[in-house]
């Protein structure tokens, strides 16, 4: 049972396909791809060139690759995965629940964005930098006529830079960063030299097109009114600055969707760097629950080739578990995926850091946890008052975290305000705990009743 | 070696309100807790206040508990989401409507308010309830509390007030000596010595009551919850049902929080989950009771471990093998509402001597007979 059919997902599938296995992949979404290759319905015909630019390569290779295995497995598009119990899963398809038996598990399940909440977030014309690019992607359309990009890590330049080739007017880039100022971090970044070059070029296209690309920004508030975002303030050394716009994406970095791996029973461990709580593995994707396998960005947040590596090693560690094992194919794609590392830390320690230090500035009346519109203020109430530092001990007291998001969007930037609030290290308020559903379902599908 | 008065062992709602009452009548009180406080089945479960439908042999308590959840915000500084929203209980045929008149009057002895409604009633009273019942009986002073906050609230005002609450601290053995209690703590080489000992260990109750000879059978249970996105006030009372087989109710937030059959739990690994078949099953049922609920999303289900004891009854009272022990556990999935008035009956009798509150049906001996009966045979010699 492979769960998610991104790089990681896809890569896995065929490795076990091609051992002869039978593998069944479950997809929350239409198509495979993943977020990174989501494509459009067919109706919106535009080629791989026009959708993921420089992985356009990759996404025709990956998508060959989807068609030539589709025979030899089970691909269930449209499947949500709401619960697992032993080895049962339990799944959605249109309405439909399923209860399907497994004896071997690799999860897939990628990553979504980590948001800082600032005043206006919640208005109308804000959205995720992850929700942008599906607008994008699967929609063919903006998230608004001119657009503000704030927050930090590779994916605010891409889609900037996607929104900007397509045709939409991109007010500003705002990085809460400075990258590209380190040069203790150039001969790592240097370590990959495509990625890297990349990141360069999408800024010098920005560039090009006249966008306002602003560094080691901190946000102010998102201006809102009846008719929603009207600009956005922030500042820059001191400085306030001010950028019209109708549409705000927001995102600073990726974390790693980790609920199922938690309803496993997996072992997690904190990531200092990622500052999260990931599934602790061997490094070829085992885990510590023995037919429990994980890869790509659900097991730690290293960008989508490195999926793809992980997807294979962790498909060929099950086909070795079960006495067939190739393992100088494994080696090789250690050794590829140890090569990327120091990129990826540079990444994120030197060139978008996290700018943890935001959650401390959180205005009281910000709304945290928009779902039950908890604020800054009464998260820190409850911290001062209960005197607890745990995220989940104040999720019972505030209801932080309690609402159809399940903590996915909030949960982040809560811990670290929790710490802050409370002078303790963000380890300390350890993670919330993964319950089914782990995505809301209406009690009508859970009962089965078709209505 | 630090002494005090009395000792608790476990951290739940009856801990917690055990500590705080003996507080506030002066004794020096140290609350073993070995998670957190309310961190099992207080703090995981329904949070139905209710006195309606209990076995006689816990209404005084639950009366006296319903006095205290009344006045809560002056006792704790909180009211614990506490709202006297009412507990319906529907009939689901003439012979549940029999039961349900029956149950007015043993109700009526112990001062607690039915109202029996008809079809009728029902109908324009509740019009959100779905088809199929016979009536039902209302207890108005009934209601709902928020479970997540009761036990920790207790806690904190115990500390307050100068009682010694430690978390994660987990007592590994007591044992009797002549002046009280010889409590050794896990980790840790030095002992503490109590007066009197409380046990309110909940599903592990049992455990510490064998240290002292008190044998008694608890097995686990782990009541399987669900709860709904905030919707629109939709719900009036605490819904219950003759036969049990559903509880539902809506919070003032607007969530649905319902209840329905069993999830699993393993008392030695502190383990419990719900079960994807009986969240499935309990959706069907709380659709049928309230069918404008099909449509709302489900955002979590959770459940927690809880001692049950053979009749269905908790364990209250003095061990009759270690005098100054006292045992509340066992409380087989409605300590909640109790929990209030048991700490208060627990400060009483290892205090006072004595209680006011009758709790006669509820000792450990009343297992004592059937438990000789049923090891009789092994006194047997071999044949």
């Amino acid at each position: 049972m492979i769960i998610g059919a991104g790089p990681a997902g896809i890569s896995a599938a065929k490795t076990l396909a091609a051992a002869g296995e039978r593998p069944v992949v479950i997809d929350e979404n239409v198509y495979p791809g993943g977020q990174i290759f989501r494509r459009p319905p067919a109706a919106f015909a535009r080629n791989e060139t026009q959708l993921y630019g420089f992985d356009a390569s990759r996404a025709r290779r990956l998508k060959s690759t989807f068609e030539a295995i589709a025979p030899s497995i089970e691909y269930r598009a449209e499947t949500l995965v709401w619960s697992v119990e032993d080895r049962r899963l339990h799944v959605s398809t249109a309405g439909i629940l399923k209860c399907m038996p497994f004896s071997r598990i690799l999860l897939a399940t990628g990553a979504m964005d980590r948001v800082i909440p600032i005043n206006g977030w919640t208005a109308p014309g804000v959205f995720s930098l992850g929700a942008a690019q599906i607008a994008l992607k699967a929609q063919a359309t903006f998230i608004g006529k001119r657009v503000v990009f704030i927050g930090t890590g590779p994916l605010l330049y891409l889609v900037a830079y996607q929104y900007a080739k397509a045709g939409a007017d991109v007010a500003a880039v705002l990085d809460s960063s400075k990258p590209f100022s380190k040069i203790t971090a150039l001969p790592a970044l240097l370590a990959d030299i495509s990625n890297f070059s990349r990141g360069l070029f999408y800024v010098s296209q920005l560039r090009l097109r006249g966008v306002k690309i602003q560094t080691a920004i901190a946000p102010v508030e998102i201006v809102a009114g009846d008719r929603g975002v009207s600009s956005i303030r922030y500042e820059q050394s001191g400085q306030q600055g001010q950028s019209d716009c109708d549409a705000v994406a927001i995102g600073y970095g990726l974390r790693s969707e980790t609920q199922l791996a938690d309803l496993l029973g997996l072992s997690f461990q904190f990531d200092r760097r990622q500052r999260q709580w990931l599934p602790v593995t061997d490094g070829a994707g085992r885990t510590s629950v023995p037919h429990v396998y994980i890869a790509g960005d659900g097991a730690s947040v290293r960008g989508s080739e490195v999926a793809e590596w992980e997807g294979e090693l962790a498909a060929l560690s099950l086909l070795e578990d079960m006495g067939r094992g190739s393992q100088k194919r494994a080696s090789v794609l250690r050794r590829r995926i140890d090569s990327l590392s120091p990129f990826r830390r540079a990444l994120d320690e030197h060139v978008f850091p996290f700018p943890h230090h935001f959650a401390e500035a959180i205005r009281d009346e910000t709304i945290v946890c928009r779902c039950e519109g908890i604020t800054a203020g009464q998260i820190r109430e409850t911290v001062a008052t209960t005197g607890e530092a745990d995220i989940n001990r104040i999720k019972a007291f505030s209801r932080l975290g309690m609402g159809r998001c399940q903590g996915r969007v909030c949960g982040a930037a809560a811990c670290e305000l929790i710490a802050a609030t409370a002078r303790t290290d963000i380890s300390a308020t350890g993670r919330l705990r993964g319950q089914a559903p782990l995505k809301p379902i209406p009690l009508s599908i859970l009962a089965g009743d078709r209505r | 070696m630090t002494r005090f008065d009395v000792a608790i062992v476990g951290g739940g709602l009856a801990g917690c309100s055990a500590a705080l009452h003996a507080r506030l009548k002066g004794a020096s009180v140290i609350l073993l807790e070995r998670g957190r406080c309310g961190g099992q089945a207080s703090g995981v479960n329904y949070g139905g206040v209710r006195q309606q439908g209990r076995h006689p042999a816990e209404l005084p308590l639950a009366c006296r508990s319903r006095q205290i959840w009344g006045r809560l915000a002056e006792l704790v500084g909180t009211d614990c989401e506490f709202t006297a929203t009412g507990h319906l209980k529907l009939a689901r045929n003439d012979a549940d409507m029999q039961s349900l008149l029956a149950y007015r009057d043993i109700a009526r002895d112990y001062g607690i308010d039915l109202e029996i409604l008809s079809v009728a009633d029902l109908q324009c009273r509740y019009p959100y309830l779905g088809d199929g019942y016979s009536g039902a009986s209302l207890c108005a002073a009934d209601g709902q509390a928020n479970p997540r906050l009761a036990a920790p609230a207790f806690a904190r005002k115990a500390r307050e007030l100068g009682v010694t609450v430690r978390e994660h601290c987990e007592l590994e053995h007591a044992e009797k000596v002549a002046d009280g209690f010889q409590l050794t703590i896990k980790g840790e080489a030095e002992q503490l010595t109590a007066g009197r000992l409380i046990n309110t260990a909940g599903a592990w109750g049992a455990r510490v009551a064998r240290w002292f000879g008190d044998e008694v059978d608890e097995q686990v249970m782990a009541p399987n919850m669900c709860v709904t996105e905030p919707v629109a006030p939709l719900i009036g009372p605490n819904l219950g049902i003759c036969g049990g087989s559903i509880y539902l109710r809506q919070t003032k937030n607007g969530s649905v929080v319902f209840g329905a059959g069993l999830g699993v739990a393993d008392a030695d690994r502190l383990w419990a989950r719900p079960l994807a078949h009986v969240s499935m099953e309990a959706a069907r049922a709380a659709i049928a009771m309230v069918p404008q609920l099909a449509n709302v999303l489900v955002v979590r289900t959770w459940t927690g471990i809880e001692g049950r004891m053979p009749d269905g009854l908790p364990v209250l009272g003095e061990s009759r093998k270690a005098q100054g022990l006292f045992h509340a556990f066992g409380f087989s999935g409605h300590g909640f509402q109790l929990g209030p008035a048991v700490g208060a009956v627990l400060a009483e009798l290892c205090l006072d001597g004595t209680s006011a509150t009758p709790i006669d049906g509820l000792s450990l001996g009343r297992f004592g007979l059937a438990r000789a009966l049923a090891s009789a045979p092994s006194m047997l010699p071999k044949q």
